[in-house]
């Protein structure tokens, strides 16, 4: 049998994703697994393009290989404590759990290769394609998110206040970069201007082609990560009363369409027809700048007072 | 019947559980940060093979919707994580002092 060539580029694909996660989690020096973890999320990106999955491509470029990596470099750099051993599991044990998860793996495995070769998937792709036009929107993948199971996406955003207060609830910012050189700050003030631009195209672009909130939040999100690594320690986010407000924009968004909904319709977050596409465009702005400051903070990683500089300064020298 | 839907779904598993190891048995707190994202990613793969349906038909968008869910919520999650380690160590070399 020839195998064709879309195969042979799978199977390439995913041996070599494979290999880089198993190398990312191998690796004894943990700056080199980061690296390598972020090479894993570009890879990634190019798998999700592949299996014609071009929103989550947009979404995993942005996050999984770009804030994620960010996020672990930084901590990599503020808590050396991180590298260090610590927990269970490091006794003799650790055999029979590998041979575990190898089991379960196989398994797994097994049932999956069964299921697919007998049963192929039916899924609920008819069920949403005929019910598209009345969405509001033409993508799909925004139409799944905000309407049909918006339900699903409003508890997300919750997810995600949840995630941030426990951040910064649990200390100090980390400390600020110094300001950057000539080379950084010439690439970021082209850099800036033009996130910011891509993040509302993608925006608006997700009502009918790829893209969406989530993609737009996480790219701002990212041109304030770079603002912080160009040295400014509030990464250009407003004032803490100002950041507040933003932070519960998307969900307090989610409950003013939906409690509108449940007086004028009868069911929460049930749109009002020929209304749905303005109100999806509306949650999404809101829930486009949530996610942003939300990201953004999640970088900063923690309170920041006015000047937070003792605390830290203590912290970073060993004693 | 080898397909695309195929390996990329077995290759989830295998991530899924090479991510599951690492976060058992990673010496160290960030090794198992990054080894959940792995995991992640492979829960993330096997949902999107299934909803692909080959180079001309339309993918079911539905597990596209949930992966996207799943891809922010993770990074939300990994950030967590590592606010909640750096407390942790900070505790621990309070209590060494």
């Amino acid at each position: 049998m020839i195998i064709d060539a879309w195969l042979l580029l799978d199977l390439i694909l995913a041996l070599l994703v494979l290999a880089l996660g198993w190398a990312s989690l191998a690796s004894p020096d943990l700056k080199r697994g980061v690296t390598l973890f972020i090479a894993f999320g570009m890879l990634l990106a190019l798998i999700w393009a592949r299996l014609r999955a071009p929103d989550l491509a947009l979404a995993e470029a942005v996050i999984g290989a770009g804030l994620t990596g960010a996020l672990l470099l930084s901590a990599l750099r503020d808590d050396p404590g991180l590298e260090r051993p610590g927990g269970p599991g490091r006794d003799g044990s650790g055999w029979w759990l590998g041979l575990l998860t190898l089991a379960l793996a196989g398994v797994m495995g097994w049932a999956l290769t069964h299921a697919l070769v007998w049963h192929p998937n039916s899924g609920q792709a008819q069920a949403i394609a005929a019910a598209l036009p009345e969405s509001g929107v033409s993508n799909p993948v925004t139409a799944v998110l905000l309407n049909f199971r918006a339900y699903d996406t409003f508890l997300e955003l919750a997810v995600l206040l949840v995630a941030v207060l426990g951040i910064l609830a649990l200390g100090p910012a980390r400390p600020a970069y110094r300001p950057a050189g000539p080379v950084l700050a010439g690439l970021s003030r082209w850099l800036l201007p033009l996130l910011v631009v891509t993040a509302g195209y993608l925006l608006w672009v997700g009502a009918h082609a790829p893209g969406g909130a989530f993609q737009a939040g996480a790219l701002l999100a990212a041109a304030a990560v770079l603002l912080r690594l160009a040295g400014q320690a509030d990464a250009g986010l407003p004032g803490p009363a100002a950041r507040r407000w933003l932070l519960v924009a998307g969900v307090a968004a989610f409950i003013a369409v939906g409690l509108a909904g449940l007086l004028g319709s009868g069911a929460f977050l049930q749109y009002p027809a020929g209304w749905a596409g303005s109100l999806i465009l509306l949650i999404e702005s809101a829930a486009t700048l949530s996610i942003a400051v939300t990201l953004a903070l999640a970088f900063i990683g923690g309170r920041q007072s006015e000047i937070p500089v003792s605390p830290v300064e203590k912290e970073s020298t060993p004693c | 019947m080898l397909s695309s839907s195929l390996i990329f779904a077995l290759t989830g598993v295998a991530l899924f559980a090479l991510g599951l190891r690492g976060a058992l048995l990673h010496p160290a707190l960030l090794g198992r940060v990054l080894a959940i994202n792995v995991s992640g990613a492979g829960v993330f793969m096997l949902l999107v093979a299934l909803a692909y349906r080959g180079p001309a038909g339309n993918p079911d968008p539905l597990p596209h919707a949930l992966v996207l869910t799943g891809i922010v919520v993770a990074v939300s999650a990994t950030a967590l994580a590592l606010a909640m380690g750096r407390r942790l160590r900070q505790l621990e070399e309070q209590a060494d002092d």
